[in-house]
């Protein structure tokens, strides 16, 4: 046998980070002949820049990363490609206690239940500062292309609020923001497990809706490969979709939850309290103190064609980066973005043909929440 | 003359900043400004309006800085990362040693440069010395444990400390592991069966 194929990744301590993580010690990796070397890295700038001067060959990527590469956009754009989705939805959104008390006066009282309801009462809470000459409220997200700020600003703008002018929105690292929203230096946010789930057990604030209610089943986390590795390593690369697959049912498959926590939360991965990690692997989230909710499809890892890359998405993300003056408008940049999320190599290697016919080249993604219909 | 630059590093290592700022002022640099916590960082950049920010790649905040260089209003210059998107050598050498610059637009080339090599060969100094400090700690925590390893073979086999020191020794070589390792799997198995 050849030896194993080297392939270097990095990932932000997350808990979609599982797919890689799970694929590099559980042994996945190993049984398709790749050695993965994972290296954990703080931010998604330090992400972008090892991988734009060829020291990373793939990485765990938010969705809009590779397609903003595609762009030129950021200081160091390769050409880059996406060729699996490690994770679905997976994002809180978190408000402040004081908010929180607002929005319950807003109400109605069900408000969570659904987007709809819960934006209204943000909205309602924003109106009432703004006629009381208060600041404006000031939200955070882990990074301006990232479907965290999207989906919030998608959100917003449903529900009549104007970001930029009725909220601010800011970049805050995830692993800070509980200590920010709790401090006052924001008054919510929009992050990924387990930062929603550890907000709420600090008292810090509580879950009003999430990622997977905004947009269910949309890509949160993608594999972003260089397209001179992909070029270069097309075998290695096939082998490491299959690695990633099996790694993404285990981590899919809910006998392993537990086991999952653990090896995550370990010091030099998450390092946090493993139990904060379950509430975002089974979808039942803990939204306040003493409160659950259960949320369908919170975070997927596997199932259903979650892992295919869908060209649709990709435009769609696209036309987000753009709404909200990201990147500039154009059909080459809506090409780009299909091809970004070209499902190619990925049915090539998993022998799958995905649910082709049954997305039709639309507007607008299935899953959003104000569809019609 | 040209004005003199406004440096700023950010860096929670604080030994290691004061390391780079001592190098920046001998070479002639004499506004040189580091934040080491998080807190008011983005209000001393308001209030600093540096020219060159000197961040290191393991810093948590540079997404948010970047995010704020481009929308910020107080800091009006456009801020690029690094040189000179041409210059992939040095952005190479910069990643490598752990280092990103955010220089603002317009600045000389050749103003730049010398900084940036300045901070580069400092991260890489402070990385090695890093390195070989914990090698030197790793080393004094083998010595220490072969030593409690020594012991116990002694008791329980109930021989000289040269010939505890074989055994251990032999088995290193025969399993192709470091005898500290070997040392150290020898006391945690002795204290795990509780003689201790």
């Amino acid at each position: 046998m050849a030896a194993p194929s080297f392939i270097r990744a990095g990932y932000v301590p997350l808990l979609d980070s599982a797919v890689l993580i799970v694929a590099a010690h559980m042994g996945f990796a190993e049984e398709r002949g790749i050695t993965l070397s994972l290296q954990r890295e703080m931010s998604w700038a330090t992400i972008r820049d090892r991988i734009g001067v060829g020291q990373f060959d793939c990485a765990h990527m938010l969705a809009p990363m590779p397609i903003a590469a595609n762009l030129g956009l950021g200081p160091l754009p390769v050409r880059m490609l996406a060729p699996m989705v490690l994770a679905l939805g997976g994002n809180g959104v978190v408000v402040s206690k004081a908010v929180a008390e607002r929005m319950d006066a807003a109400g109605p009282a069900d408000y969570e239940a659904a987007p709809a309801s819960a934006g209204r009462a943000f909205a309602d809470v924003l109106r009432k500062r703004a006629e009381a000459g208060e600041p404006p409220l000031r939200l955070a997200v882990v990074h301006p292309h990232s479907s965290h700020n999207y989906d919030l600003r998608y959100w917003l703008a449903v529900s009549g609020v104007v970001p930029e002018r009725d909220v601010e929105i800011t970049v805050v690292p995830p692993s800070l923001m509980p200590d920010a929203l709790a401090s006052g230096g924001i008054d919510g946010f929009c992050a990924g497990e387990p930062w929603g789930t550890i907000a709420v057990r600090q008292s810090a604030g509580r879950i009003v809706t999430s990622r997977a209610e905004i947009w269910r089943r949309g890509p949160e986390k993608v594999l972003g490969v260089t397209q001179s590795f992909a070029s270069d390593n097309p075998e290695a690369l096939t082998r490491l979709i299959q690695a990633l697959a099996d790694a993404a049912d285990w981590c899919a498959n809910l006998e392993n939850f537990d086991s999952l926590a653990k090896l995550l939360a370990s010091p030099d991965r998450l390092g946090v309290d493993p139990a904060t990690l379950l509430p975002g692997l089974t979808g039942r989230l803990e939204t306040a103190s003493g409160r659950t909710r259960e949320i369908p499809d919170f975070m997927v890892f596997s199932g259903q064609g979650a892992t295919r890359p869908d060209p649709e998405h990709g435009r769609w993300l696209y036309r987000q980066m753009a709404r909200w003056r990201d990147a500039p408008l154009s059909e080459a940049g809506t090409r780009i973005a299909g091809e970004t999320f070209d499902p190619a190599l990925f049915d090539a290697a998993m022998g799958s043909t995905g649910a082709e016919g049954a997305a039709v080249a639309g507007e607008r993604p299935a899953g959003l929440f104000d569809a019609k219909g | 003359m040209a004005q003199p630059l406004n440096i700023l590093l950010v860096d929670d290592n604080g030994l290691r900043a004061s390391i780079i700022q001592d190098g920046l002022q001998d070479a002639g640099h004499s506004n040189v400004s580091i934040v080491t916590t998080v807190a008011g960082l983005v209000k001393r950049i308001e209030m600093l309006k540096p020219d060159v920010i000197v961040v290191d790649l393991e810093n948590p905040n540079r997404d948010q800085l970047e995010h704020f260089f481009q929308v910020s209003r107080a800091v009006k210059r456009p801020m690029a990362m690094f040189v000179d998107r041409s210059d992939t050598a040095e952005i190479e050498a910069a990643i490598e040693a752990g280092v990103s610059a955010y220089v603002v637009d317009g600045l000389k080339k050749e103003r730049i440069k010398p900084i940036l090599e300045m901070a580069i060969s400092r991260f890489n100094a402070v990385n090695r010395l890093t390195r070989e400090l914990a090698e030197a700690k790793s080393e004094l925590a083998d010595r220490k444990v072969i030593d409690r390893a020594k012991g116990i073979l002694m008791k329980a086999k109930n021989i000289d400390e040269a010939a505890a020191y074989k055994l251990l020794r032999r088995t290193a070589m025969n399993e192709n592991r470091r005898i500290g390792e070997v040392a150290a799997g020898l006391v945690s198995a002795y204290t795990l069966l509780g003689d201790e």
